[in-house]
């Protein structure tokens, strides 16, 4: 149950600097929020909803919306196992029965270390790849259950740390906009003129 | 519209926002940017829907408004919701398509929707049950199970949710966040799964909660002191007026087997435009509370003891026969009818009675009625609104809301003149805040920045006028709405005295007599000067702002003479009490703070034996040879009509219904100003703000079990680096002393108050801060010492 660490805060500001409305910020504050606690603690959404001036019922409401905000913790790894049609044709409940054997958890729970989650999840986009999973929304392709094996004794020895972050990082590498790539933060209100590549052609 | 004057073709000037179309065949006349579904609503076509407010936004969330009109590649299906009406536009509501598509529509919403309609308290007044009768296919074609959620959950303590019977149309979402300014509950879980959530064990604590429970078009909101208490087919309702404080929003007072079992909010264009605040939605329950008086009670040695209405009629006018001339005195009459404040006054005029005040100290002098008179209307439409007034938020709130969303459409620009953040502050132009005291300073700051005279000379100004800080004089605010009225052209003011009918009862003869105001009153009866005090539903010990004061007075009168609904502070020292109706017990009129007359209606029988005061009155009058030759209220209305200048011409019982008459009663007496110097500060390090809170040991509030627990107790609160120098803990104790005495309040850090400030609500259980106010003190300053 924490608000924001005072780093955290900082990049906060900066972020909600580069939208005309604070309250835009809403959801990448949530993410800095999830990568801070792994989750998303009522503290997080009450400190986020002071930061950009909105109620912490609205901030409630639109994290909810988004399935990969979560208000409970989770492992430190968040396996999502595909169970759409390509990957089901290809063996994905296989592979769901045998993680669920191997990790003694059913899908949707944690491991009682905090390291795993289980997770059901639709189409990944990568159907030519059956089956494959995420952990921490990193790719694994054409996954037997041997391979899952693999993968989850290289998690559990933290050999993967260089390329899987902790759940709720959401990139290794921070985003900065160099301050004349910028365009700018004008307020929608203020824009007066039809966009460039209108040509004149039509006015707001 | 045809008019009896010469009619020239040449002056007809074409109005360019008028609009031509057909519905139905039949041509409409609408207003450009108009939705089709108001302009329907003008026909006999009903075109059915849940998510369309005509006081909110369109959303089209619920597509049950399908209709059909006419494009260029033929007929096609939109919401009338969110259509514009066009010149030409020809509408379809009852063709077979538009059905099928509404047929369609109940379909998939009655597809999860529960049929618990039999216990349901929606059942009966339902649009989604009614809709389903009229618009619906009759059957459905759905065999699954249906969604289930946690049957009723509280969100606050006064609405329940039941989210199984929502049908998400967005209409309380919307209210609270586009009307109320509340965004407490939202949308959570958006997809298959959307429902309407608090943040969670956060309740709905808003103002306005109640309303999201009339306008839910389902039973999914209820309302805790309704629920399972009546079927609507059961109940008798009057429209009537809401009398909990002075805006005068219209009311539907809902009874069954004569007991006040709900009030709903009406429409009213000019004044409440369908809006209740919690605290006049609910506080029927103290009209129907078992503490109620309900016999007159008589002073003996053993207490109070009851008594029959002759027995205690002849005492009181033997008290009243007996009084030394000049020496009986009238507080109170604004919590009753125009009428019951005319006869007290016949009855005054009769006795001879100087000493009168409607007020107790706590409002402004009845010559603030002197100044040109705006509407909240007018208020709402004006260039520039200044606010020289109390949290409107907390003592006015529907006016509240009216401001708030004139000034969210960017209407008018609200310039706010305070001591602390208050509800409109996150809504004002410019917020000046300034400490107690120096108003004038601030005021004439602001007359002379470039940028006001500019935004001051761009229309009309209205001026709000109350007392915004119970611990300061209220002359000060006088002298800087005098200072603004005389200085800004257009000016107008709409003063806010907050008691449910002081206007009236002022305009109608219970304003003071030359100086002798409440403050005079209880000076004089501190003073032996008093043989009999009445008090017309009037509690000096717990609304006069000077504790000492009151109760120096009520010690001093030689009789008191109570009429109450209540046995309250005060009334528990009369000699004698008079059991009062209270309101939806008896019919009449009230006056709003513009000047608004419009009528109150019996809806149950008065309490046990408890009669009007204007009966009262009469029958007093009656028994001292003063035949006020009155038998009934018509008589009192006629009278009034007749006699009191600004009600000639009312007819009482037709204009006075829906938005009722203006009436403006000039003050008795020109104002006199007095345009102190700011008083300086003492020694002592915080100046004090007393100020009402909605909530607070009001007897309506205290009496209603479903509010009293919402009050927030007695506390003094500073700026939280305030706190820090008195080296307190939020919510420790503190000693807040004056010069003379002292109290113990828990002491909160809030950012709402300025550096050097303090602020203490008024009248909420616990220590009272009245004890360190003194009415002869311009300003109050105090010390805080930390004694943790």
């Amino acid at each position: 149950m924490s608000r924001l660490t005072d780093a955290h805060v900082a990049l906060a500001k900066e972020i909600i600097g580069r939208y005309p409305r604070p309250k835009s910020a809403l959801v990448p504050l949530l993410h800095l929020a999830q990568e801070q606690d792994g989750y998303i603690t009522r503290d997080a959404m009450v400190h986020i909803g002071e930061l950009v001036g909105v109620t912490s019922a609205e901030v409630y409401g639109t994290a909810t919306f988004y399935e990969m905000f979560k208000f409970e913790p989770v492992g430190k790894y968040v396996v999502n196992i595909c169970g759409t049609m390509s990957c089901a044709l290809m063996g994905s409940e296989e592979l769901m029965h045998h993680a669920e054997q191997r990790l003694g958890i059913k899908a949707g729970g944690t491991t009682p270390d905090g390291m795993f989650t289980l997770e059901h999840a639709e189409c990944q986009a990568a159907c030519t790849e059956a089956p494959c999973l995420q952990v921490n929304y990193r790719y694994r392709y054409r996954l037997t259950p041997a391979d899952l094996d693999e993968l989850i004794d290289d998690l559990s020895a933290e050999r993967l740390t260089h390329e899987i972050p902790p759940h709720g990082t959401v990139a290794k590498v921070r985003q900065h906009i160099a301050s004349h790539r910028g365009v700018g933060v004008v307020a929608p209100e203020l824009v007066t003129e039809s966009p460039a590549w209108l040509n004149g052609k039509a006015a707001l | 519209m045809s008019t009896t004057e010469s009619h020239n073709e040449a002056e007809i000037v074409v109005d360019p926002n008028a609009v031509s179309m057909t519905i139905n065949g039949k041509t409409v006349q609408a207003r450009k940017g108009e939705w089709i579904i108001a302009a329907a609503d003008r026909t006999e076509d009903f075109i059915p829907r849940f998510c369309y407010h005509p006081r909110m936004e369109s959303v089209g969330m619920c597509r049950q408004c399908l209709v059909e009109v006419e494009g260029p590649r033929g007929p096609m299906m939109v919401v009338s919701c969110m259509t514009p009406v066009a010149e030409g536009q020809v509408v379809r509501t009852d063709t077979d398509i538009v059905k099928r598509a509404q047929e369609g529509m109940i379909e998939l919403l009655l597809a999860n929707h529960p049929l618990d309609c039999p216990v349901c308290d929606k059942g009966g007044e339902c649009p989604l049950q009614d809709q389903a009768f009229s618009h619906g296919p009759g059957e459905s074609r759905y065999v699954e199970e249906k969604r289930h959620y946690e049957k009723p959950i509280p969100i606050s303590g006064l609405v329940f949710l039941d989210r199984e019977r929502c049908i998400l149309c967005d209409r309380c979402t919307r209210f609270a966040d586009e009307v109320a300014g509340d965004p407490l509950i939202t949308f959570t879980h958006r997809g298959n799964n959307t429902q309407v959530m608090t943040f969670p064990d956060e309740p709905f604590a808003s103002y306005f909660s109640g309303n999201t429970v009339q306008i839910c078009p389902v039973g999914a909101l209820t309302a805790e002191p309704y629920r399972f208490k009546a079927r609507p087919w059961d109940l008798q309702q009057q429209e009537s007026t809401c009398t909990t404080c002075s805006v005068g929003c219209r009311t539907v007072v809902q009874s069954s087997r004569d007991e006040i079992l709900r009030y709903q909010g009406v429409d009213s264009d000019p004044v409440n435009w369908g809006w209740l605040c919690d605290r006049g939605r609910f506080n029927f329950q103290s009209t129907n509370s078992p503490n109620r008086l309900s016999t007159p009670l008589i002073k003996t040695e053993s207490g109070l003891v009851s008594a029959s209405w002759t027995v205690a009629l002849d005492e009181t006018a033997r008290v009243l026969r007996h009084a030394q001339p000049g020496s009986i005195a009238i507080l109170g009459g604004a919590r009753g009818t125009n009428e019951d404040a005319w006869a007290w006054a016949q009855l005054a005029d009769a006795l001879g009675v100087d000493m009168r005040d409607a007020q107790l100290d706590d409002g402004l002098p009845a010559e603030i009625f002197g100044y040109p008179n705006a509407t909240i209307d007018d208020a709402c439409s004006a260039a520039t609104v200044i606010l020289l007034a109390p949290d409107l938020k907390e003592e006015l709130p529907v006016l509240y809301l009216r401001l708030r969303g004139a000034a969210e459409k960017k209407k008018i620009r609200i310039i706010e003149i305070t001591t602390h953040d208050s509800g409109l502050t996150r809504y004002a132009w410019k917020s000046l805040q300034h400490e107690p005291g120096h108003q004038a300073e601030t005021v004439q700051q602001m007359l002379s920045t470039p940028e006001m005279q500019e935004q001051l000379g761009r229309g009309s100004v209205v001026v709000v006028a109350g007392r915004s800080n119970l611990a300061e004089a209220a002359h000060h605010t006088m002298a800087v709405v005098d200072t603004i009225a005389t200085t800004v052209s257009q000016v107008s003011v709409l003063p806010v005295l907050r008691r449910a009918n002081v206007r009236g009862a002022l305009s109608l003869g219970l304003a003071p007599r030359g100086t002798s105001d409440a403050a005079a009153i209880l000076e004089a009866s501190a003073n032996g000067k008093v043989d009999c005090l009445i008090l017309l539903g009037a509690d000096p010990l717990s609304d006069v702002p000077d504790a000492d004061l009151a109760r120096r007075g009520i010690a001093g009168a030689r009789h008191i003479i109570a009429i109450d609904t209540f046995l309250n502070n005060s009334s528990a020292h009369a000699d004698i009490v008079l059991p009062a109706a209270a309101y939806g017990e008896k019919d009449g009129t009230t006056t709003n703070l513009e000047g608004r007359v419009t009528n109150v209606a019996q809806s149950i029988t008065p309490h046990a034996t408890s009669r009007p005061d204007w009966m009262i009155a009469v029958e007093l009058a009656a028994l001292l040879d003063h035949d006020l030759d009155i038998l009934t209220l018509q008589d009192i209305q006629t009278r009034i009509t007749q006699t009191v200048g600004g009600f000639d011409g009312l007819s009482v019982s037709v204009a006075v219904r829906k938005n009722g008459v203006l009436v403006s009663v000039p003050p008795i007496s020109p104002l006199q100003v007095h345009h102190d110097a700011a008083v300086k500060r003492n020694a002592y390090e915080f100046r004090l703000v007393v100020a009402r809170k909605l909530y607070d040991e009001a007897i309506g509030t205290a009496m209603s079990q479903s509010l009293a627990a919402l009050a927030p107790g007695a506390g003094v609160f500073v700026h939280p680096h305030d706190l820090e120098r008195v080296g307190a803990k939020d919510g420790s104790s503190v000693r807040v002393s004056n010069t003379t005495r002292s109290v113990i309040l828990p002491v909160h850090a809030s950012m709402t108050v300025a550096r050097g400030t303090a602020f203490v609500p008024f009248n909420q259980k616990g220590v009272d801060i009245r004890e360190l106010l003194e009415a002869t003190n311009g300003v109050t300053d105090v010390q805080i010492a930390n004694i943790s």
